[in-house]
């Protein structure tokens, strides 16, 4: 410590007099109790945070555990507290997910894989680029609003089906995932493809064979933490579906659906509040859903990161 | 990842026999009815699958005549403007009466001063111009309180019906009151004030009378206070209301369609009073039954 402030000093001392007199001027103790105050104030700022999620989750534990177990997975929505189960949410999630990954994942790939290495850098593309960042920031019921006059009226002639859903959620999500899959993709080294170049390689077969296995990590946790919004969102499909009550897993790809932070908004409202607490459970479900999402996706990431890159 | 996502696609839409859906839409007052009806139906069909929402009354009648629900539930009747849509739009229907509702005007449970009010106090309330905002303003002798209004919104067949019980005229009523959709918001922020006045189904009553008071309503005859005696034999005035499923006549010729209408009018009573309604005589359920047979 001494050591360093010493060097310190005499670094400022050669560069500038009147900054060496201003810290000379503050007496060493009083320097150490600044770096401290400064310290707890980081630490407050994390906890603060920390604090209030653990709150949250332990108040959700509180009220729905005594309304977890197996039953609440496999059984229908109910008008009785103690026999309600999220089944058909459930399977709705599950259809929206799904759906929304075979619709996103070639597009969004695509599109960052023609925006990196085949797009020439005009002003155009630079627009294309600045408005898919722009997306990216769209309140998602703007999505509803649009996913409604665009799918359900118009492409399904007002049908309110799971693929009207997760089209939906395929243009909310699509910038998210053609974002991350860019930075995955720009990632690689240039060293890389100039090699695959210099050993007769056309553009195909560089991205195909050395930037894409490269950038493969970076685009698989994107895509998920993309499809995890995905699941969690309600306020688009509350007004793509419109349904509280599904007593049904989806059976075909037009079939009518709910989600399960729509079946948590439901069960808050109902008339019966001991439903306040089946909702808690819900939220647990879905809790443990998405954080098991996000740590596959850090699995992945961990995973590829620590291979040697050179 | 894509196969993973697929095989689930595969395993879930394997699941259970393809049917048509019946489509229930429409009030969230007549939706715990709906709610419990078809749960016990799906226990003796379960193939059946019948997905409900709830837009409101006015919100349902808008995709019920369009065609895109096959039952739209409703805390009002249909309005002509409403109907003359269906007409335009080529869809016959038909009109049921399910159960009875007594809408209940609640106030927070340390209010023990106003246990009864008029007709006309209420309306010197809620009429359009009212600017009342004081207890004491209602009636002399009422405590030098604040008075802040609940309510239902616009979209709702209970603020439709309450207009025009209360100020003569449907949907004319002040509009600086807290409004929402959801019945539930309204319990909290009655329950959540002491300044609190508001009105909603008497189901959502039933469920939360620890934390609300509930207030008589006198129409010339005497103070009536809701409850399933007094709605079910109309001295509830002027609030008690019926409650009414359209049903879309083509989707009538669904077997599913009329086995669950006939259901639904064999049943409704026993079942609406577990949620909190009034079922009506058995006779009335009997002659509707011979409009879809």
């Amino acid at each position: 410590m001494d050591h360093i402030s010493i060097q310190a000093e005499i670094r400022i001392g050669m560069n500038d007099i009147s900054t060496r007199t201003k810290i000379q001027g503050s007496s060493h103790s009083v320097r150490i109790w600044r770096d401290r105050v400064f310290v707890a104030g980081f630490v407050m700022a994390v906890l603060i945070g920390i604090a209030g999620l653990f709150a949250l989750m332990l108040d959700v534990l509180i009220d729905g555990l005594p309304f977890l177990d197996f039953q609440f997975l496999t059984n229908y929505s109910s008008w009785e507290p103690h026999k309600a189960g999220i089944l058909g949410p459930l399977g709705g999630t599950l259809w929206i997910v799904g759906l929304t990954a075979l619709f996103t994942i070639p597009i969004g790939v695509g599109t960052a894989i023609y925006l990196e290495e085949f797009a020439s850098k005009s002003r155009l593309n630079r627009l294309i680029e600045l408005n898919i960042a722009n997306l990216a920031g769209v309140p998602s019921v703007i999505y509803g609003l649009l996913g409604l006059a665009m799918f359900v009226q118009f492409l399904f002639n007002g049908s309110r089906n799971v693929t009207a859903g997760a089209l939906t959620m395929t243009l909310l999500v699509l910038p998210i995932v053609v974002i991350a899959s860019q930075e995955a993709i720009r990632a690689v080294p240039s060293s890389y493809r100039d090699a695959a170049y210099a050993m007769g390689a056309n553009r195909w077969q560089v991205v195909k064979s050395v930037v894409l296995p490269q950038a493969m990590p970076g685009m698989m946790s994107g895509i998920i933490l993309a499809l995890s919004r995905a699941i969690g969102e309600s306020a688009p499909i509350l007004i793509i579906s419109s349904l509280v009550v599904v007593a049904f897993i989806p059976t075909s790809p037009d079939s009518a659906f709910t989600v399960l932070p729509l079946q948590i908004f439901t069960w808050i409202g109902h008339q019966n509040p001991e439903f306040r607490g089946i909702a808690a459970a819900a939220i647990v479900v879905l809790l443990i859903v998405l954080l098991s999402m996000n740590g596959v996706a850090i699995w992945i990431r961990n995973k590829y990161q620590s291979r040697p890159e050179q | 990842m894509a196969a993973v996502f697929l095989s689930i696609l595969v395993i879930t839409g394997c699941a259970g026999g393809a049917s048509k859906e019946i489509t229930i839409d429409g009030s969230s007052t007549v939706f715990p009815i709906a709610e419990i009806v078809a749960e016990e139906f799906r226990k003796e069909k379960p193939g059946v699958q019948i997905p409900i929402g709830i837009s409101g009354t006015g919100g349902g009648f808008k995709r019920f005549v369009n065609g895109e629900t096959d039952i739209s539930g409703a805390s009002r009747a249909m309005k002509d403007s409403e109907r003359e849509e269906a007409v335009e739009n080529g869809i016959e229907f038909t009109e049921f009466t399910i159960a009875y509702d007594g809408l209940s005007v609640v106030m927070h449970p340390t209010n023990d001063f106003a246990t009864c009010l008029t007709v006309d106090e209420l309306k010197k309330i809620w009429q359009p111009e009212s600017e009342l905002d004081n207890w004491s303003q209602v009636r002399e002798g009422f405590p030098d309180k604040p008075l802040r209004l609940y309510g239902p919104d616009t979209d709702s067949g209970t603020f439709d019906y309450f207009t025009k019980a209360i100020n003569g005229k449907e949907d004319s009523s002040r509009s600086d009151y807290t409004a929402s959709s959801d019945d539930n918001v309204l319990v909290q922020g009655v329950s959540g004030d002491q300044a609190s006045m508001g009105y909603f189904g008497f189901a959502y009553y039933t469920f939360n009378k620890d934390s609300l008071n509930i207030l008589s309503v006198d129409d010339g005859s005497g103070c009536v206070t809701p409850s399933l005696e007094t709605i079910n034999d109309g001295s509830y005035k002027p609030l008690s209301r019926p409650m009414f499923i359209y049903v879309n006549n083509a989707s009538l010729e669904n077997e599913d369609t009329k086995n669950f209408i006939t259901y639904f009018l064999k049943n409704a009573g026993e079942l609406s009073e577990l949620v909190g309604y009034v079922g009506l005589p058995e006779e009335d359920y009997l002659s509707q039954l011979n409009l879809i047979n």
